[in-house]
């Protein structure tokens, strides 16, 4: 069975709206499970004693890779399946640990329709870990002009994810 | 374009900088246990990932979270007749030795996104360095920052996504340590 698909589209948006908070409690499963999904097999990811005595951080932390799926979750929950990701940039200034509670939060800083007639939204975005700012991300992602435009049609020149 | 190589670097390595290297294709193809290993991860419930008639409708079939990009050319932690453990982004363990820096953390990563990745294709991958800072000192430690790009491709060549890393490579400072 098919499931219900909301569709958001570019005239919906606008700069300076914000995207709906998003906030998970992190365990060791969390970080363990995003490692493993990731297939990143390094220690400070899965033992807390290479991650204590060796990074010297209190905790395993979520990985990088992992981080990135948090952020595409986050943007694709607002957008709908529609939404294509074009480019992500990430800049990790703390870790998320285990006990942390995870806030997702994100705001429009533009819309624009490109050369070829795709739709653009750029996106500020923040993983918070408690009061602690963990990760910021700029994210730029295609949406539907109209209720039938689709962005993953686009391939070859139609496709420019780098502005 | 790169930045120009930090005057302080070992000859070795500014030689490498904007050079291809570990051009390799992953070790099996994108397969969708992963995705859907990788969607619970993240309690991810896009319609795109589960839902085949979606997929079907938006691209053509199913595909993978454009995110999982580096999943696919991390390579299995082990496997017969490989007695040297095979490390994903190799250059930067390689800049961790050759530096003399012991411990690293990646900062910035970007990824864009080309070409949808679907079940079935095999990602090739080549690393390039694409500079390295002079020597400084943060909380961690001193040691040098310094960028890695990993351009992706599946087997009919064509160009699926670009990564671009930023690790930072330090000692930890002496009285530091716990």
């Amino acid at each position: 069975m098919s499931m219900a698909v909301n569709v958001l589209t570019l005239d919906q948006v606008h700069a300076g709206m914000d995207l709906p908070e998003l906030t998970y409690d992190v365990t060791a499963t969390t970080v363990v499970l995003g490692a493993l999904a990731t297939r990143d097999w390094r220690p400070q990811h899965h033992d807390y004693h290479f991650a204590t005595e060796r990074n010297g951080v209190r905790d395993i932390f979520i990985n990088a890779p992992n981080q990135a799926a948090w952020f595409e979750r986050y943007v694709t929950d607002w957008t709908g399946p529609r939404g294509r990701l074009g480019r992500v940039g990430f800049r990790m200034k703390d870790s998320v640990f285990p006990g942390d509670t995870m806030t997702m939060t994100g705001t429009v800083t533009g819309v624009d329709t490109d050369a070829r007639g795709c739709g653009w939204v750029t996106l500020d975005l923040a993983m918070h870990a408690g009061d602690r700012l963990a990760t910021t991300c700029n994210a730029r992602v295609a949406i539907p002009t109209t209720p039938d435009d689709n962005p993953w049609s686009r391939s070859g020149d139609a496709w420019q994810p780098q502005p | 374009m790169s930045a120009s190589p930090a005057a302080d670097l070992p000859a070795g390595i500014r030689d490498l900088v904007d050079v291809v290297q570990y051009e390799q294709a992953g070790d099996f193809p994108v397969e969708r246990g992963y995705i859907w290993t990788s969607c619970a991860s993240v309690e991810n419930g896009n319609p795109l990932f589960w839902d085949d008639k979606v997929a079907t409708e938006l691209t053509g079939g199913p595909i993978a979270p454009p995110s999982m990009l580096s999943t696919w050319f991390r390579p299995h932690h082990w496997a017969p007749g490989r007695d040297v453990q095979r490390l994903p982004l190799q250059v930067h363990f390689d800049l961790k030795e050759r530096l003399g820096l012991p411990e690293a953390v990646m900062t910035d990563n970007s990824m864009t996104f080309y070409e949808p990745v679907r079940p079935g294709d095999t990602i090739t991958t080549g690393q390039k360095l694409r500079s390295v800072s002079p020597e400084k000192q943060t909380k961690l430690g001193t040691g040098r920052f310094w960028v890695i790009d990993v351009e992706y491709r599946n087997d009919r060549g064509e160009l699926v996504g670009v990564e671009s890393w930023t690790g930072f490579g330090y000692r930890r400072d002496a009285g530091e340590t716990t």
